[in-house]
């Protein structure tokens, strides 16, 4: 009866718990064992990071860890210092700060905000691909 | 160290052509029922007429000798005939009841660790040219002891009851016995009741995730508690439906029964009422 009541308010069975749990704490599980992937991951990631800020490489930390209803990535990414202008492929820089900080700006957590990505990336595709050409055209200078 | 290297080299290339089949019975977790699935399926496979050798590969915890009854019996163990101390023939227990089984009893004084796994894979690949099935009770954990168990083995059983934590377990042993095992699963300790209440994982939710060949499904039954108080495995009592259980997995590992495995169904009332009078 107490069953039939709590199911009648919504309450998942406890099979319906544990088949859920079971499903995060395995997708959590393959992740961390697959490090191949883990790796490439944080390749592409700091390629992209990379075009905006200069990254401490040997210093990263990509991890995922289990939350109550999600399995949550946490990418551990120091910064040593603004680029002056962003590598393309990407969207249009802020405007750039004259110089390079001097000291390595402490690490961000780039899980709940996720800072230069989003501010810069999203919100500007259309000029994004107006500047693709004028961008690429000052890869070489940048790339020293 | 240097034999954790060598186990990552291919099993198979070391050992000539063998007769009989070397199978690990393992889950990960601790207290599924490893032992309990290994004397059972060696009772099962020994009275189905197939020579059996169950070797018990949980060095310091033995008790696959308990659980078979055999323990007065044990005189030698495997480290005895690692180390040479004792011929192997000399350290192979027999059983009244299975005259085609046989027991190689674990050292209950000695550790994991002082097993040579080098060794104990030629043991195994010794055992294989004289047994049709050589059983192994692989100890919980992942660790040396584990290492060893699986050294020898190319077929492995997953024990896994219908809990998130053996779940998670069981998956994690499936990546480590790599590609080269064929992997097979036997769901313990189900309570069909359970499960229909949504109290429980059911088969289906514990093999969608471990997406294994499935062998049989093994009920929560006093019988099974009963025969291991006694040290009868409850395989040899033809009138228990566990023992039948085992039996038809036994068939299955055999080759001889090829229908899908029946799902253990909750007793009906008078079964109940039968089963409590016995």
């Amino acid at each position: 009866m107490f069953e039939f009541i709590q199911r009648f308010f919504g309450k998942p069975s406890s099979s319906a718990t544990a088949k859920e749990r079971l499903r995060l704490v395995l997708l959590s599980d393959h992740l961390s064992l697959a490090p191949d992937v883990v790796e490439a991951l944080k390749h592409d990631l700091l390629e992209v990071i990379s075009r905006y800020v200069d990254v401490d490489e040997q210093n990263c930390d990509v991890t995922f860890e289990q939350r109550e209803k999600e399995v949550a990535m946490l990418a551990n990414i120091p910064i040593l210092g603004m680029r002056s202008r962003p590598i393309p492929p990407s969207p249009p820089p802020p405007p750039a700060p004259p110089s390079r900080e001097p000291e390595p700006a402490p690490a961000i957590e780039l899980e709940p905000a996720a800072k230069p990505v989003a501010k810069n990336g999203a919100p500007r595709p259309a000029r994004r691909k107006r500047r693709k050409a004028q961008l690429s055209a000052s890869t070489a200078s940048q790339a020293t | 160290m240097r034999e954790m290297i060598e186990h990552e080299a291919p099993a198979a290339s070391a050992v000539p052509r063998q007769r009989g089949r070397a199978i690990v019975v393992t889950s990960g977790k601790g207290g599924v029922g490893k032992t309990t699935t290994t004397a059972n399926l060696g009772a099962a496979l020994g009275v189905g007429g197939a020579s059996v050798v169950l070797v018990d590969a949980d060095v310091g915890l033995r008790n696959l000798d308990i659980v078979l009854g055999l323990e007065a019996r044990v005189r030698h163990h495997v480290l005895d005939v690692l180390e040479g101390k004792t011929a192997l023939d000399d350290a192979l227990v027999s059983d009244k009841r299975v005259a085609t089984m046989k027991l190689l009893a674990a050292a209950q004084t000695r550790e994991k660790d002082e097993v040579d796994t080098a060794a104990f894979r030629d043991l195994i690949g010794s055992l294989r040219e004289r047994f049709d099935y050589v059983l192994i009770d692989c100890p919980a954990g992942i660790e040396k002891g584990f290492a060893n168990a699986i050294a020898g083995a190319d077929e492995a059983i997953i024990v896994c009851t219908p809990e998130v934590s053996a779940v998670r377990d069981a998956d994690r042993v499936v990546g480590l016995l790599g590609d080269e095992r064929r992997v097979k699963l036997i769901i313990n300790r189900l309570r069909p009741g359970l499960v229909r209440k949504g109290k429980m994982l059911s088969v289906d939710d514990v093999n969608g995730i471990l997406r294994l060949p499935l062998l049989g499904v093994i009920a929560d039954a006093p019988d099974v508690i009963v025969s291991t108080n006694r040290g009868e495995p409850v395989a040899l009592d033809p009138a228990s439906p566990v023992g039948e259980s085992y039996r038809q997995i036994a068939q299955r590992i055999a080759g001889t029964l090829t229908t899908a495995p029946e799902i253990p169904r909750e007793r009906t009332f008078f079964e109940k009422l039968f089963g409590s009078l016995k």
